[in-house]
């Protein structure tokens, strides 16, 4: 049975539809990875699975009593808010210290426990905001663009520990990226989204979709490939999916 | 005991500083100081009216700080920025209120009272009204405290846990207008601001947590109470004024403190 299945989904603001009759579903222990351009829709699509934007139509169903694990895009701490790792991962869970540790053991930064939340790094803050969706055990974690703001290397070694965390813990895994290539590798369904459902599939299946060319260009043929990119092509289609799938293919 | 107007004065401005701080708190993290100060700015037409009406001026100042502090809530992100849009309400709201008290003939009312408050002036009734709001405004942060944190800190993260971060906003506001309705009496429209922001910012330095950080500057904004009474008494000051001297002068201390700690790293 899916753990959560989206169901002829539309999303819209005021007069703009973002997302227009989606249907996604995620199984136990699948990592899902939902690629697309700018204002493709992939953070309201997150936001509606998570409940914070209501459907125009359409609905997302989810496994009674399942626990969602949810990874912000980013979170900004005002430096006048002092608060410890800790204290941060008890706000919404009860938890013990034992479950705080554990946690931040899976999400890779075993030693951080009692830290300011502002003296971390740009990676520490993301594992630890990986441990604190983690404490729950939860049987889904959502990740919105988790590695904005890491390097390259930074970004591979977080989506590591992902599949790492998916291991040891069999949770299925929901992220949203725009790092074709570094994501595309760890995930075993992707989904490319561009206000609809433009192609699904197999990483390999939807590098060589024909939609999915069109939309990101035929130079990241490297997707599958760690760390490949090239900046320096040009593309030339025309295509009706609009002028923001040529930025989004730079 | 409550006969003596130094003790009513005294109990009135701890009891606001209980209040303002754990609210203060929320108020700096959040970077509403300008909402509080705007929300302030709108009591003096709450004032206003309730003289026109003949209400109190709790009831009064409580109604339009309410009300303002909602209007900009909706109106914003449509169209104009915050800033502007609580420029616009906070200053009309002022000017009405002050252009409305001057219509008011029959009763011959001392706006300084209201600018920089009365706090000498303090009677029994105000300082149960004042005890009470102050409850009010503890009980409801105290109660939605992990809530309101969390969403603080991010929204999407409140709607993963299952709530709904407008709605902690609601009661962020609604503890404000309490807060403003309360303290008019102690320090005047035009310094409430101060007791939210500055007892707030001073305990920044020495805290290692949001709730540590919440109960320092209840203290410092009863330490600023009590010094700031008794530095009027002994100077022959305003007493609204002497108070939030006191706190910032404590926040420049500990600010100096905290600045001396870190650059030893």
């Amino acid at each position: 049975m899916n753990l959560i299945t989206v169901e002829d989904l539309s999303v819209s603001y005021g007069a703009n539809t973002v997302l227009k009759h989606v249907n996604m579903g995620v199984e136990p222990g699948e990592i899902v990875t939902i690629v697309g351009p700018n204002g493709s829709g992939k953070t309201s699509l997150l936001r509606a699975i998570i409940g914070a934007t209501r459907p125009s139509a359409g609905q997302v169903k989810r496994k009674p009593g399942l626990k969602i694990g949810y990874v912000p895009q980013k979170l900004h701490i005002d430096p006048t808010l002092p608060i410890t790792v800790e204290r941060f991962m008890r706000l919404t869970h009860r938890a013990s210290k034992n479950d705080c540790t554990n946690a931040l053991e899976t999400a890779g930064v075993p030693d951080l426990l009692k830290r300011q939340m502002s003296q971390l790094s740009g990676g520490q803050f993301q594992r630890v905001l990986l441990a604190r969706a983690l404490i729950n055990r939860p049987e889904i974690l959502l990740l919105d663009e988790a590695t904005q703001g890491l390097d390259q290397p930074g970004s591979a070694a977080f989506y590591r520990q992902i599949e790492d965390v998916r291991q040891e813990t069999g949770c299925a895994i929901i992220m949203i990226s725009h790092e074709l290539h570094v994501v595309m590798s760890a995930s075993d369904r992707v989904i490319c989204l561009n206000g609809h459902v433009c192609c699904e599939g197999s990483p390999a299946v939807v590098a060589s979709a024909p939609e999915y060319r069109a939309l990101f260009g035929t130079g990241t043929g490297g997707a599958l490939a760690l760390y490949r990119h090239d900046h320096d092509h040009h593309h030339d289609h025309d295509h009706d999916h609009g002028a923001e799938s040529q930025e989004a293919a730079e | 005991m409550f006969d003596d107007f130094m003790t009513r004065a005294t109990l009135a401005g701890v009891g606001v500083a209980f209040a303002a701080a754990p609210l203060g708190c929320f108020v700096v993290w959040r970077r509403m100081a300008y909402f509080g100060d705007a929300t302030a700015h709108a009591a003096i037409l709450g004032v206003a009216l309730s003289l026109t009406f003949q209400m109190s001026v709790f009831t009064g100042a409580l109604a339009v700080a309410l009300l303002m502090a909602l209007t900009v809530t909706l109106l914003a992100g449509r169209g104009y920025a915050m800033d502007t849009l609580l420029g616009v309400m906070a200053h009309s709201a002022l000017a009405f209120g002050l252009v409305a008290v001057s219509f008011l003939s029959g009763v011959r009312i001392d706006l300084m009272a209201y600018l920089f408050g009365d706090i000498l002036a303090v009677s029994r009734s105000d300082l149960a009204v004042i005890w009470g709001g102050a409850a009010l405004v503890v009980i409801l942060i105290v109660w939605r405290w992990s809530q309101l944190l969390t969403a603080t800190l991010n929204e999407e993260l409140a709607y993963a846990s299952g709530f709904d971060p407008k709605r902690e906003q609601l009661i962020l506001t609604l503890a404000l207008a309490i807060t403003v309705a309360v303290a008019i009496k102690v320090v005047g429209v035009l310094l409430i601001a101060a007791m939210l922001i500055i007892p707030a910012a001073a305990a920044r330095s020495l805290a290692r947590s949001p709730e540590s950080m919440a109960l320092i500057a209840a203290a410092i904004g009863a330490t600023s109470a009590v010094a700031g009474l008794r530095a009027a008494y002994v100077f022959d000051t305003p007493a609204g004024p002497s108070i939030v001297c006191v706190a910032a002068i404590l926040f420049a201390c500990f600010s100096l403190i905290g600045w001396q700690r870190h650059s030893k790293y």
